[in-house]
């Protein structure tokens, strides 16, 4: 019998979102992505005596808005709280954090893993400063000789945002994940670019057995930065906790970090060891009082969320799975309402998005987001298809055009000359010269297999290159073998 | 009187442990006398001044210099700040 069936996994994240904001949360230093190692640094960056922290009040609407998102309570009051600890990527030897009182508590996001709805809860949400970056020598952060500090990265605003231990299924807990970055995207709180390191995640996990009520004993594996990453790690450390269990052993509590080349979970530090952090209020930062207006004023510029906007797509008559499709990044969803605004039938739209353009794209490591094809031009593409000006197939062929040229729908059907023929005098002609030239396709039909006539559309399909209105050669052929 | 030491990353000698045990006793000793007055009707109280909401807006300033930032760093190589191995 599998550890599988035997042990249900008790799972809970904290996830550290980067803010978009222009400048660090305490001082004026740049944001921006990708800079040369210590050239957005401040003397408050470096922790020099004397300096003195400012908070940057578009990091607090950010994190309002983001509790919001969440369905979380807002505190009226909160504070910044000294996290103190030794390790050269804080230059102050204390992170600026919040300890007990976060300015967002209580909230859930809901999740759908195979049609199951289920509420995973947010415990609370707090900002703090992010730390710098080290650069190690070795290949791992336990084989380094010694590390390069950029301190760039610290002090960029961060969101912490806690889960109750809610999920118990590796499943449950990418769709948590891919459901916290789709949020934060929609509502603008992040770019959520995880290649950048833009969001990172702690994975808690404990294993129990099934139909137990209390938890095991867990370990934290810190610093993860892709859902791949999660997934195989979360694997481990189920099957390592698991053989633990079933050879008697204890799981010791405590931290470790994920090796991605090997793809195990390794011990940074136990229980006794872990850092006793002697928080204390931040003298240097005064409190925040947020009051009803403020958080109305949040609210008012609140975008339409995943979920929301899910539940207009199947309302426009899409099913739950194109809805779920089209709403994975935000700049489908956009993409989608936009196309949808100069043509209407939200299934066909949905149909060729999700098939043709997103072939293209992914042939072309492209996303909906740097799209070549603009969504004005899908729509009017497929209001020609609509019209009757160019058949399905040709639609194709003109998508592809698109593409490769940026040229609009119209003209490239003009200069390629691939209008649909719909001149009955023009197609009646073809028709006859395939009748005449098939005798045992024309006597097949006259005989009673009426499906012969989908050889003879073919025939006249091809003789045209795919251009003719194919209801009008069934009509004309239909007319024309009934007389014969 | 060691783990405060260890926290502070402060090697002290035996004779030091036994005269900073002393004084923090005294100093702890002291400090617990306000858990004799009664709070029962008071907010708790995190800062000393009474300040709230002091923000600034969302605008970048200059940052420094490279060279200046790793001036005073002891050991610094491709722009970076060097420090032995961490764990």
């Amino acid at each position: 019998m599998s550890y599988r069936e035997q042990y249900e996994m008790v799972c809970g994240v904290e996830t550290h979102v980067e803010m978009a904001t222009k400048t660090k949360i305490f001082c004026g230093c740049s944001t921006e992505f990708g800079q040369g190692q210590n050239t957005q640094v401040c003397p408050g960056c470096l922790g020099l005596p004397g300096t003195l922290p400012v908070l940057n009040r578009e990091a607090v609407n950010l994190a309002i808005k983001a509790g919001l998102a969440l369905n979380c309570k807002i505190a009226e009051f909160t504070k910044f709280d000294r996290k103190n600890y030794f390790y050269p990527d804080l230059s102050k030897n204390y992170q600026t954090s919040q300890f007990d009182r976060p300015i967002c508590e209580n909230g859930w996001l809901e999740i759908n893993v195979a049609g199951e709805k289920k509420r995973i809860g947010i415990t609370r949400a707090h900002m703090e400063e992010d730390a710098g970056k080290l650069v190690h020598s070795g290949e791992t952060i336990t084989t380094s000789n010694s590390s390069g500090v950029d301190y760039n990265r610290a002090g960029m605003p961060l969101l912490e945002i806690v889960s109750e231990p809610d999920m118990r299924t590796v499943d449950e807990v990418v769709a948590y994940l891919e459901g916290l970055i789709q949020v934060m995207e929609y509502a603008g709180i992040s770019d959520c670019k995880l290649e950048q390191g833009s969001v990172r995640f702690d994975i808690n996990v404990s294993l129990r057995k099934r139909g137990s009520k209390e938890f095991g004993t867990r370990t934290e594996t810190k610093n993860l930065n892709s859902f791949s990453s999660v997934r195989r790690c979360l694997e481990y450390e189920i099957e390592r906790q698991a053989e633990l269990l079933e050879s008697g052993e204890e799981v010791i509590q405590e931290t470790r970090t994920w090796d991605e080349g090997k793809g195990v979970t390794l011990s940074l530090r136990s229980k006794e060891d872990a850092p006793d952090y002697r928080y204390f209020p931040e003298p240097n930062l005064p409190p925040i009082l947020i009051d009803k207006e403020w958080v109305e004023k949040i609210k008012a510029t609140m975008p339409e969320l995943p979920m929301a906007k899910r539940e207009r797509l199947e309302s426009l008559g899409l099913s739950e799975y194109d809805a779920v499709v089209l709403t994975a990044t935000k700049a489908m969803g956009d993409y989608f309402d936009q196309a949808l605004e100069k043509f209407d039938d939200a299934k066909t739209l949905a149909n060729w998005m999700m098939g043709d353009l997103s072939a293209l794209l992914k042939t072309n490591l492209c996303s909906f987001a740097d799209s070549p094809v603009a969504p004005q031009q899908l729509a009017t593409l497929l209001t020609l298809i609509q019209k009757g000006n160019i058949s399905g197939k040709i639609a194709k062929t003109v998508l592809e055009e698109i593409y490769n040229t940026g040229k609009n729908p119209e003209i490239i059907i003009k200069e390629k000359g691939l209008a649909q023929i719909s001149d009955e005098c023009q197609l009646e002609k073809i028709v006859l010269e395939v009748i005449s030239s098939n005798p045992k396709s024309v006597s097949d039909y006259q005989a009673g297999k009426k499906n012969a006539i989908g050889f003879l559309v073919g025939q006249v399909m091809k003789a045209t290159k795919g251009q003719a209105n194919p209801g009008l050669v069934n009509k004309l052929l239909k007319e024309r073998l009934s007389k014969e | 009187m060691k783990h405060v030491a260890h926290l502070a990353r402060l090697k002290l000698n035996e004779a030091e442990i036994d005269l900073y045990t002393l004084q923090m006793n005294s100093i702890l000793e002291y400090a617990a006398r306000l858990q004799y007055i009664d709070t029962s009707n008071i907010e708790p109280t995190t800062h000393a001044v009474q300040l709230y909401n002091v923000m600034r807006d969302d605008e970048v300033k200059v940052s420094l210099p490279q060279n200046q930032v790793l001036a005073n760093a002891p050991e610094a190589e491709d722009g970076f700040f060097q420090v032995p191995r961490i764990v």
